[in-house]
């Protein structure tokens, strides 16, 4: 399987769930180690390469990972290696880095393993929605199969050990990636945040630690993984994103009752921009098709459809643009490229 | 060694710092140490940076604990720089340091998750244990005593699994 086939489609995990596209996608990652080598930023790279061979032969024949992508990431080209950081596939760490480290993705990108990131492996789950139960029950069926084969690093008292002391224990950190423009506009997003850091729970921007929030999208995870369940702390978080979502929609319907024509006029606006404009940055684009999103879950907007918002939340980021182009561009003509596209989409549908 | 700072009492804390790139030992009683305020411009050390304090309590100097893990030769300067650790064998190691922070940052410092499954029956119970002990605890806590009976038992039960299985690796 190649790069090439991802850009046919959006991700599995971001078909719009069918209750809410508040809660827009979950993810499950777990942090494992083999107990005989050190941890890859301090192995050094020839017992880097000895892992992800290991591991390269032991991912050709696995039950619960059919048809995988396997590749080193020494021998991706710098575009694909963006392409898969855009696709939340790997992490920006793991994008910089080279021989001794890889990547196993299933084909509907639901699964996906960085090997040699932080951890000899950083397993992921998505999911589209809020659906933190489906992706856990999928992840701990990998992990089940690996730790068959691989002995891994673990402590009776402090669980799976991990090159950071952050993520001892389950080695677990699950996030849902919410959208939550209503309490954007209201002004009720940071003592949402301050409230939530004081209860274990972690809010960042769209791309994970220390980044911003664009387009009103942030990631909540749970910061604990030593003393609890994993089961207990995914309950937890599931239950504190229902409430979040709860806020979210109390502040949409205050906005709608207080500001009709405001909201009305803002996503109109977005549409208006989107189906015509010759530039768009992707900053702007961002925050556009946010505004669409929030017009198409409120019924302001009636003639678009919410997968077509997803795909172009992924397709206008400047790696797959360029794919798309197949060749270079330059930040001016991405931006040009990029409105090309968002055009096409919204007016001539899918 | 006498404190250099009164020469009265037995120095027991010792201290690096780096000043201007050249590196200084101190070495001072516990009470001149603490009264000091010795060293202003000591690293952060990266319990600090993790538990996201900063600022002027991460200013004391670090006491020379000259500990290097024998498996990997990670130094304990190396895991403060990196804020990551070499292998297994550092979690030991280092342990004085990583205890408190690893409590200071979760809940608790005993996993109650999953486990290997080729993990040895003791390490599974141990586990197991801890799980049913904390359940325990929050059962009593809600006043809940029915619900801590029922898990009193489970305990028990595990415990003599363990015992049976000691018998039993004794006797072949
Ligand atoms: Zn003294
Ligand atoms: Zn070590």
């Amino acid at each position: 399987m190649k790069v090439e086939e991802f850009l046919k489609r959006p991700g599995s995990w971001l078909v719009p769930a069918e209750d809410n596209s508040i809660a827009i996608s979950s993810r499950i990652r777990l942090a494992r180690n083999f107990r005989e080598f050190p941890f890859p930023d301090w192995a050094g790279e020839e017992k880097c390469v000895r892992i992800w061979e290991e591991l390269k032969s032991i991912f050709k024949d696995m039950k619960s990972f059919p048809d995988p992508l396997v590749t080193g990431m020494g021998t991706l080209k710098k575009l694909d290696k963006k392409i898969l950081f855009e696709r939340h596939l790997i992490s920006r760490e793991h994008e910089n880095k080279g021989k001794g480290s890889g990547l196993v993705v299933r084909f509907d990108e639901s699964i996906a393993i960085m090997i040699n990131e932080e951890d000899h492996l950083r397993i992921q789950a998505l999911r589209p929605g809020l659906d933190l139960k489906s992706a856990w029950r999928s992840i701990d069926a990998v992990d089940t199969e690996l730790e068959q084969k691989i002995r891994y690093a673990f402590s009776p008292s402090l669980g799976y050990l991990t090159a950071c002391p952050s993520n001892v224990g389950t080695g677990m950190r699950a996030s849902v990636m919410v959208h939550i423009p209503g309490l954007v506009l209201m002004d009720e997003v940071n003592p949402i945040i301050k409230g939530m850091g004081k209860i274990g729970i972690a809010v960042r921007g769209l791309w994970g630690e220390g980044t911003e929030a664009s387009g009103n999208m942030f990631q909540v995870s749970n910061q604990i993984t030593l003393g609890d369940k994993e089961e207990d702390m995914i309950a937890h978080l599931k239950q504190i994103i229902l409430e979040l979502i709860e806020h979210e929609r109390n502040a949409r319907s205050r906005l709608m009752e207080k500001k009709p024509m405001m909201v009305q006029d803002h996503v109109g606006r977005a549409y208006g921009i989107l189906t015509h404009a010759h530039v768009l940055s992707s900053q702007e684009t961002l925050n556009l098709l946010s505004s669409l999103r929030l017009g198409v879950d409120m019924g302001i907007l009636k003639t678009v459809d919410l997968s077509v918002i997803n795909e172009l939340l992924i397709l206008t980021q400047p790696g797959h643009l360029q794919k798309l182009e197949g060749r270079r561009l330059k930040a001016d003509e991405r931006d040009q490229v990029r409105a090309q596209l968002v055009r096409m989409k919204l007016l001539n549908g899918k | 060694m006498l404190c250099e700072s009164c020469q009265g009492k037995e120095a027991k804390v010792h201290l690096t710092q780096v000043v201007d790139g050249a590196v200084k030992k101190v070495h001072l009683c516990e009470a001149c140490a603490a009264e000091s305020g010795f060293d202003t411009h000591g690293p952060v050390s990266i319990t600090d940076i993790l538990l996201g304090m900063g600022g002027e309590k991460t200013s004391s100097v670090m006491p020379v604990r000259e500990s290097t893990c024998p498996q990997c030769k990670m130094r304990r300067a190396d895991f403060k720089k990196l804020g990551r650790l070499g292998c297994v064998k550092c979690y030991e190691v280092f342990s004085d340091e990583l205890v408190p922070l690893i409590k200071a940052m979760h809940r608790g410092e005993q996993h109650v998750g999953k486990i290997p499954a080729c993990e040895s029956l003791r390490a599974q119970v141990s586990v197991e244990i801890a799980a049913l002990q904390k359940a325990l605890s929050q059962a009593i806590s809600t006043e809940n005593y029915e619900e801590a009976a029922r898990i009193r038992d489970r305990i028990e039960e595990w415990r003599e699994k363990m015992t049976l299985k000691k018998e039993a690796s004794r006797e072949s």
